[in-house]
């Protein structure tokens, strides 16, 4: 008998077609009916037709393969150490990890969190194994990164930011925008969320920024570990977006969803512009050392992957099926990056904000002024002036650049985005149940005020969520003393006096800013000072914010 | 003029004020030490009783916000505590899964190599295309029941559990699909006829109303004490151990058992998980007793269901006539385990409630 066991018998055995197995494992659901399943997360959208699974994959290659992609990333990691990688990195780079990789594992793990939503509200079982891979693939991502983290922690040259991580993620005044965008995949109507915000843009759209940019500028700096693991996550995006796609597919055929898309879109698409542009566009930007003229600027990728890939390819064919695409907001965010400088103003925002970050924000030198004015003619006109002052401020001689009589005027919130209203002209206000408050811009107004409603276009929209809370941060610390915002934010190392934030990379003890140096200076709340105002004040006040400012040499 | 910044990046390069501060500092590791598992996991899901300064900046209409400690109706003075005993991340989680697969299709390859299909029982062949069928439905429901679980718990530690949990049972009842197909390229297998029975098999209604009812529960503990504490003991297990495990190697199969066999561990991993949890909540010195009641009250919903799924499906048994495989006593063995996890976790049975 056992004669019969060749090996080229075994390894030639057949298996079960992937055809007829994913037949099969589609087919593993059933609708019940001795008890029926309660619809935790509501939706306002019909869905009734069951989508198809598009991507044809089982558990039993799927492990293995992860496995095996597991498996590259460690030796990937081991390998960059034994070739002393963090000798020659550069710190302006990793600093910026300390912010990135403190926001990112929470929106990926809501991810994983809003597949329990999407699965619950699909009908048909094909994409259920869809939702679960990609359920378990951003349980692997948020702890995979989770991971690389520590790894910078623990060999980096100033670990202070690493350690707090996710203490900092909770607190911080630049991580608010992250955490409203992982929010945004597992609150209010259950497609809004899941589909059109997570996949349909969020991943589709956004994720080349997120996780292709990013690496080819980490290995620029040095840092091989970041593209390691981030090219990784991002070969397994392509699941979602099927995912995604296959879902959007069964809901755009139903016309009574076709308004409630459109709003989606719009929602979606400005707020991941607003967030995702706002924080890869300045990471890559401002954190990297290489400058390179043949390299592309964020604007150039954003032209390629955004505006050519998503919005002419994916976008664009959906009107089709009746879908308005709302092609102005594509321009006007184009125009944004390109003619409204929003990266560097995102820029020059962070880095005012350093006494209250929990990275180091590397200065601006000639180099640096040399590459933006190559890729974004004009730039040293509006933005140098400010990096020469931020460079002579960097040193703990006199109290951080925001208190100094230099011009530059600490902005208002987005209601909507959470990212500051920067581009001055644009800034708006509205009332919203008796409420005043402050947007970025018409999209974001339109956003909180008409998307985020009881109703839409005359229809009860009861499942859709709302902005709530808490959202913005100035107002946690409104007539603080600067020094114990610091201290409560807990953004001091371990001494007790030195705090981790540094508008520099110098090391040296006597170099790096302590308390006392934030001692009897105010942080206030432009939106609690605006609201306190009388309607002629406010009217004036308006004005001057929209008219901008002018930065002066210190 | 700008000073000489940094130039080289590596740790100890420069020494100053945290320049040593290479741990995550911002939660108590349970141990002496923190562990990967929990460097990666406590804290990435932020809490407003913890570090999140802002609180949840989304809501729901009605107000609630992002994560709410109302979504289950089980207290706890500090969910932050728990920690999943089997401390499962990505990596582990891959390795653990990547190399149940493996070691299934190389049994199964081996098998099939040998013939060995050709030789079971043709009987036992239709309990498998059957019986083995239908219990895949089962364990793919437990599997949905679960991954809708683990939106709601307001800690990263608390609704991971729930991931991996509900990740073990979909790979379940994909290795049992697959494994009914390629056994089905050699002998003959209708591929279909699990799905007939577990829909309409009188045997395996019970054990479909009493997944149903899981499914439908909106409370995420009750779901992950009911699939756990009362369904797995009662009737998974029952029907994996109890009588797959024991009488595929009567007729001459040890290839279905090793496929079935990897779901013990998993279910022991995962009880390990769950009573931890559910003994965390059951020991607070302020909502312990309160949650016991709770238990108490899911066990009045799920315990009739899962012993009833599991009488019914004593008709299965039946088919064999095998002396060692006598219902009663397995079935008072998963009692005995029933009644060991409820110890375990201090809950008594309901008042006037027998097993
Ligand atoms: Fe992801
Ligand atoms: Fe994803
Ligand atoms: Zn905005």
């Amino acid at each position: 008998m056992s004669g019969n066991l060749t090996l080229s018998k075994i390894v030639k055995q057949k298996s079960i077609s992937i055809t007829e197995a994913t037949r099969r494992i589609a087919d593993l659901g059933w609708a019940p009916t001795y008890f029926e399943e309660i619809l935790k997360y509501p939706t306002d959208y019909k869905v009734e037709k069951a989508p198809k699974d598009p991507m044809k994959q089982v558990l039993r290659s799927y492990f293995p393969m992860q496995e095996e992609k597991d498996n590259r990333v460690y030796g990937a990691l081991d390998a960059a150490l034994r070739g002393d990688m963090f000798r020659n990195v550069e710190p302006r780079w990793i600093e910026w990890q300390k912010l990135f990789l403190a926001i990112i594992p929470f929106p990926e793990i809501s991810a994983a969190r809003s597949m329990a939503i999407q699965s619950q509200i699909a009908p048909g079982e094909d994409l259920r194994t869809g939702f679960t891979m990609q359920m378990i693939d951003e349980f692997r991502h948020s702890t995979i990164q989770m991971n690389l983290k520590k790894w910078y922690m623990e060999n980096y040259v100033d670990p202070a930011g690493f350690d707090i991580t996710e203490a900092a993620f909770g607190k911080c005044y630049a991580t608010t925008i992250g955490r409203q965008f992982g929010e945004g995949f597992i609150t209010g109507d259950a497609v809004t969320s899941t589909n059109v915000y997570l996949q349909v843009v969020a991943e589709t759209g956004f994720t080349n920024t997120l996780f292709v940019a990013m690496p080819s500028e980490a290995a620029r700096n040095g840092d091989y570990a970041l593209p390691t693991v981030f090219l990784s996550v991002q070969s397994d995006e392509s699941r979602h977006i099927g995912n995604g796609h296959s879902f959007l597919m069964s809901i755009v055929k139903e016309p009574e969803n076709l308004d409630l898309l459109e709003r989606d879109l719009r929602y979606a698409f400005w707020q991941n512009h607003a967030i995702v542009d706002a924080a890869i566009g300045t990471i890559i930007e401002y954190g990297t050392k290489d400058r390179d003229k043949n390299k592309e600027s964020y604007a150039e990728l954003w032209h390629r992957w955004i505006y050519d890939d998503y919005y002419r390819t994916y976008l664009l064919p959906l009107e089709k099926y009746g879908v308005k695409i709302h092609h102005d907001d594509v321009e006007a965010a184009w125009d944004r990056i390109v003619k409204k400088n929003y990266v560097h103003k995102v820029a020059q925002f962070f880095s005012v904000g350093w006494p209250v970050a929990f990275w180091r924000i590397d200065g601006m030198v000639d180099e640096d002024f040399e590459w933006f004015e190559a890729k974004y003619p004009g730039w040293y006109n509006e933005f140098g002036q400010y990096w020469e002052n931020y460079e002579k401020a960097s040193l703990p001689n006199q109290p951080p650049l925001l208190y100094l009589d230099q011009g530059y005027i600490y902005p208002h919130r987005c209601w909507s985005c959470n990212v500051p209203a920067l581009i001055r002209e644009d800034f708006c206000v509205d009332e919203v149940e008796g409420e005043l408050y402050t947007y970025c811009s018409e999209t974001c107004r339109w956003t909180h005020k008409v998307a985020f409603a009881a109703e839409y276009n005359g229809r009860a929209t009861p499942a859709m969520g709302r902005f709530s809370g808490r959202r913005q941060w100035e107002e946690c610390y409104h007539g603080w003393d600067l020094a114990d915002v610091i201290k409560d934010l807990g953004f001091v190392r371990s001494d007790g006096k030195t705090v981790i934030q540094q508008p520099h990379l110098h090391m040296e003890d006597d170099k790096m800013w302590k308390l006392e140096h934030f001692k009897g200076l105010e942080l206030r709340s432009p939106l609690m000072d605006l609201r306190a105002m009388s309607p002629e004040e406010r009217e004036k006040h308006i004005a001057e914010y929209r008219a901008g400012f002018t930065i002066k040499p210190i | 003029m700008a000073q000489s910044a940094q130039k080289s990046g590596a740790a100890g390069s420069s020494t100053f004020s945290g320049s040593d501060s290479r741990r995550y500092n911002y939660f108590e590791a349970a141990g002496r030490r923190a562990t990967v598992y929990e460097d990666v996991t406590v804290d990435v899901q932020p809490d407003p009783r913890r570090h999140l300064l802002q609180g949840w900046i989304m809501s729901f209409a009605d107000g609630t916000p992002s994560y709410s400690e109302d979504a289950t109706v089980i207290k706890c003075s500090d969910w932050h505590v728990y920690r999943a005993p089997d401390q499962e991340w990505e990596r582990t989680h891959f390795q653990r899964q990547s190399h149940i697969e493996n070691t299934i299709k190389m049994v199964v390859d081996n098998a099939r190599a040998a013939g060995a299909p050709d030789r079971f029982d043709k009987n036992w062949v239709s309990v498998l295309e059957n019986h083995l069928g239908a219990l895949k439905h089962a364990e793919f429901g437990i599997g949905i029941a679960l991954t809708k679980a683990q939106r709601d718990g307001v800690t990263q530690m608390v609704n991971n559990t729930m991931l991996t949990n509900s990740s073990y049972k979909y790979r379940l009842a994909q290795d049992i699909t697959l494994y009914l197909g390629d056994i089905g390229l050699d002998i003959d297998i209708d591929g279909d006829a699990g799905k007939k029975t577990w829909l309409e098999d009188e045997a395996w209604q019970g054990v479909r109303k009493a997944v149903e009812a899981i499914m439908a529960a909106t409370d995420y503990i009750e779901v992950y004490f009911a699939v756990n504490v009362v369904y797995e003991a009662l009737v998974g297990e029952l029907f994996r151990s109890g009588f797959i495990m024991r009488a595929g190697a009567a007729h001459n199969d040890y290839v279905t058992p090793a496929v079935v066999s990897a779901a013990e561990s998993d279910y022991q991993r995962n009880l390990a998980n769950t009573v931890s949890l559910l003994s965390m909540l059951n020991g607070d010195a302020e909502h312990g007793d309160a949650n016991k009641a709770i238990m108490q009250g899911w066990l009045k919903t799920h315990l009739p269901l899962c012993t009833g799924a599991a009488e019914q499906l004593q008709a299965v048994w039946g088919i064999e006539d095998n002396d060692d495989l006598d219902f009663g006593s397995v079935f008072a063995d998963a009692k005995d385990k029933f009644r060991s996890i409820l110890s375990a976790i201090d809950v008594n049975l309901p008042e006037g409630t027998s097993l």
